[in-house]
């Protein structure tokens, strides 16, 4: 993960791995290697993965 | 020349389908899945309407098959109930299949027709020549590969990496999306000969789903609309609390966990490309108001296994001899697919009060079949003012 989406982080323990995030990412920002999600640096940061997420998996750290 | 005409990433309805077809039309397919097994998990509320079911081709074996239902009951949020015979409820109503079976089924199919197929293997990259697809990058137990093809399909699901990668505007607007979570809940008491569809508040923007497995389990999920969510992990938290307060599910427990989501959009205005072409959930072909896919995955998979057919024949895999498929899979389908969309737009603003009054309006003059024209046709007989505001659809 680049360093500065240190903040966007996926609970393992909670991810479905099911690829709502992906599809939903309106910069492609988020690759789901079979069951590792990956942000990457074109991320704005803009939550929509966050809000799509159907168990609340995906998390801003760091209060952002 | 390379060594497959074609390669289909993503082994579901809509990739088996496709490599099926194009195998059958003389095409060397290959057919990867990054998962190690077909069917699994599943991401699906498992219900279909068996009319379609020949046109394409597909015979369901025992074991694709969990239940055969009467038909749909839709419930509204005062929870008064209106049921539809299968023959009048139409698309994703008549069987609840098991995916893990039925999409073995399929793959199968598409094995016998010709097609090679590898599992655990993800595409990372699409190769290519200027704007023209020659070929995928892929990974395959953690060897990295790159395979030349005539057309990459792309039938990657909701994720649509393939498309993305191609530079096709698969992009959804939060409207557009809906967010989905489901159990396999067993020990419940629900009506086991009826596909159930609850209406209203208990899933803005979307519904809740319960489709029988068998005589104690069912498939209990929900979707809502993204733009109507509000804190995260909202869609497992509605569900949850609906089946708490159902006294039939109560106290059901979960065999399966399954999440998802559907796009709900009006049909994308592009699916192919030089070298390049999408299908099923990957190219946004699902009914926007009931959010099933499966039935316009395999209808558009054939219709892309028989345009790739062809194109191998030619070796001319470029996008003005794909636009064969574009304009197969549009005949077939685009004009449903619009007039659902428009229709889930108003759909998503309607209140319980008015979900109550349709439903009560049906159970008194009744429906002869399950379309948007013949409900409002009905509806119109004694609510006119209900009906005003989709003067459009009359």
């Amino acid at each position: 993960m680049p360093k500065d989406l240190d903040e966007l982080q996926a609970d393992v323990t909670r991810c479905m791995h099911c690829g709502a995030c992906v599809g939903s990412c309106p910069v492609n920002a988020i690759y789901l290697n079979e069951v590792i999600l990956e942000f990457n640096d074109d991320c704005t940061l803009c939550k929509r993965c966050i809000k799509v997420c159907p168990v609340g998996a995906i998390k801003l750290i760091g209060g952002r | 020349m390379p060594e497959f005409d074609v390669v289909v990433v993503g082994a579901g309805p809509a990739g088996s389908m496709t490599a099926k077809y194009a195998a059958k039309n003389g095409a060397r397919v290959l057919m990867i899945e990054k998962r190690q097994e077909i069917g699994s998990p599943v991401r699906c509320g498992e219900g279909i309407s068996r009319s379609w079911l020949d046109s394409v081709g597909i015979t369901l074996d025992s074991k694709s098959v969990a239940r055969q239902v009467k038909g749909a009951k839709i419930v509204s949020p005062n929870g008064s109930s209106f049921y539809l015979s299968e023959k009048i409820a139409g698309n994703e109503v008549g069987i609840v299949i098991d995916r893990v079976f039925f999409d073995k089924l399929l793959a199968r199919d598409a094995v016998k027709a010709g097609s090679d197929l590898v599992l655990k293997t993800s595409a990372v990259k699409l190769l290519k020549n200027g704007n023209k697809v020659t070929g995928v990058r892929v990974k395959s137990f953690g060897e990295t590969k790159d395979i030349k093809a005539g057309c990459v399909v792309g039938a990657d699901g909701f994720e649509s990496q393939v498309g993305r990668w191609a530079g096709i505007n698969t992009v959804l607007t939060p409207r557009d999306i809906t967010s989905c979570f489901q159990y396999r809940l067993t020990n419940i008491n629900h009506e086991a000969d009826y596909c159930e569809f609850v209406l209203g508040s208990a899933a803005p923007g979307g519904y809740i789903w319960i489709f029988p497995k068998n005589e104690d389990t069912a498939n209990v999920g929900i979707g809502m609309q993204l733009s109507k969510l509000r804190e995260p992990g909202d869609v497992k938290k509605y569900l949850d609390k609906f089946i708490q307060k159902d006294a039939r599910l109560r106290k059901g427990k979960p065999l399966e966990l399954v999440s998802g989501a559907v796009s709900i959009c009006a049909p994308i205005d592009k699916t192919v490309g030089d070298g390049i072409l999408l299908v099923g959930d990957a190219a946004c072909q699902i009914d926007p108001i009931t959010g099933g896919g499966i039935s316009n995955s395999c209808k558009a998979g054939k219709v892309a296994g028989e345009v790739l057919g062809r194109a191998a024949k030619d070796k001319d895999f470029s996008e003005k001899a794909l636009q064969k498929y574009e304009k197969g899979w549009r005949d077939l389908m685009e004009n449903h697919l619009y007039r659902n969309w428009m229709a889930k737009e108003k759909l998503v603003t309607l209140k319980d009060e008015t979900f109550d009054k349709i439903i009560s309006t049906l159970n008194e003059v009744g429906v002869e079949k399950m379309s948007t024209y013949a409900i409002l046709k009905a509806i119109e007989q004694k609510h006119p003012d209900l009906v005003k505001e989709f003067a459009e659809f009359l």
